[in-house]
């Protein structure tokens, strides 16, 4: 499993606009480089993320091969109440990783 | 030129005597006028350097805190000696490389781990710049972060750091460049856009965004070689131990910033 670095805000005030960033571990190979014997080095990319909050999408992004190794995705939310974000990478070979974090919104 | 070739009988001294000008003359920073690489860096790369959660290295400091608690050959794991590494390998990497009286000569932290596999967990070394011996320095590293580099006082160490100091001010490759000449004499000024670093080795091993990984100090030094079209040395060879004992003493007293992020 790749290792995968969440910062969601403990704590909120509801209404408040916090800030989420993930950053997970991956190769990103783009699939356009090939090996010293020329041998093509296949696409090995995340292509999707997601993240959920209480099993509503708030946010989702496409990625492509021109993105560096070790994605590093931050967005912004507002917070309206208690829960659990779940973070989804999916990608190819089957690639697919859930992390998940909770807040407490008072 | 002129003056040296009617002087023939001269022409030898002469040459000695500026190649002996070029030695001395070469100045070393003064200390209070050093600066890490972080302060040349973009705002973007010190934010992401500055947050635990943005900085990649960070990735991989999670493997090496796996690893330094995974059991491994006999069933030993570096925290079954060392315990915590939090208080156990703090200043650690800030006092390497260090003198290993076994083999009579300094030896680096990527050594010093993999002698420790050898000889205290009976494990298969790592490989130098694999995922898992990088991951194992850069925890080890992080410990220090906030450390003054400490170099070793050990006299025996002297001979080493001086022959990392005479290839340090040697003209190498076909470019005929010596580190000096970028990192001591034209720190500050720029190479091909980039600004030229005083080559302070305070926060390695590092994210290198150009390589889109963690990397060591000799991997650094290996790309600098490169760049200089001299012959680069292997992973783990005495020359580029000696030069990382230059480096380190070189930038003795400053805080080690591992794992730190450069472009």
């Amino acid at each position: 499993m790749a290792r995968a670095l969440i910062n969601v805000p403990a704590k909120a005030k509801r209404g408040e606009i916090i800030t989420i960033k993930t950053l997970i571990s991956h190769v990103m190979e783009s699939g356009f480089r090939h090996t010293s014997t020329g041998v093509r080095i296949p696409r090995d990319i995340i292509d999707t993320f997601t993240c959920t909050f209480n099993g509503e999408e708030i946010f989702r992004a496409a990625l492509h091969p021109a993105i560096a190794a070790n994605p590093f995705i931050t967005f912004h939310t507002v917070a309206t109440e208690s829960g659990t974000f779940t973070f989804k990478w999916t990608g190819d070979g089957q690639f697919s990783q859930t992390e998940t974090a909770s807040i407490v919104v008072e | 030129m002129s003056a040296v070739t009617s002087l023939p009988l001269f022409g030898p001294v002469a040459a000695l005597l500026v190649a002996a000008t070029i030695i001395s003359a070469h100045a070393e920073i003064p200390l209070n006028e050093r600066r890490s690489g972080y302060a040349d860096l973009g705002r973007e790369t010190k934010a992401m350097q500055d947050d635990d959660t943005a900085n990649p290295a960070m990735l991989a400091v999670l493997d090496g805190e796996a690893l330094w608690n995974a059991r491994t050959g006999n069933g030993r794991a570096c925290a079954g000696c060392h315990g915590d590494a939090k208080t156990s390998m703090k200043g650690v990497a800030a006092r390497y490389p260090a003198y290993e009286p076994k083999l009579n000569r300094p030896v680096n932290l990527d050594q010093r781990i993999n002698t420790c596999r050898v000889e205290r967990q009976e494990a298969k070394p790592l490989a130098y710049e694999s995922k898992d011996l990088l991951a194992l320095s850069t925890y080890i590293g992080m410990q220090s972060r906030g450390e003054p580099i400490a170099p070793p006082t050990d006299p025996r160490l002297t001979p080493f750091r001086e022959a990392g100091r005479a290839t340090y001010i040697r003209r190498q490759g076909q470019l005929n460049l010596s580190c000096a000449q970028c990192h001591d004499d034209n720190w500050s000024r720029k190479l091909a856009g980039n600004i030229i670093p005083q080559a302070h080795p305070n926060g390695y091993p590092l994210y290198r965004l150009e390589w889109q990984s963690i990397g060591s100090l000799q991997r650094r030094l290996r790309n600098c070689l490169i760049g200089m079209r001299a012959e680069h040395y292997d992973y783990g060879s005495p020359e580029y131990v000696d030069l990382e004992a230059y480096l380190m003493w070189r930038a003795r007293g400053m805080p080690m910033e591992t794992p730190a992020v450069r472009p």
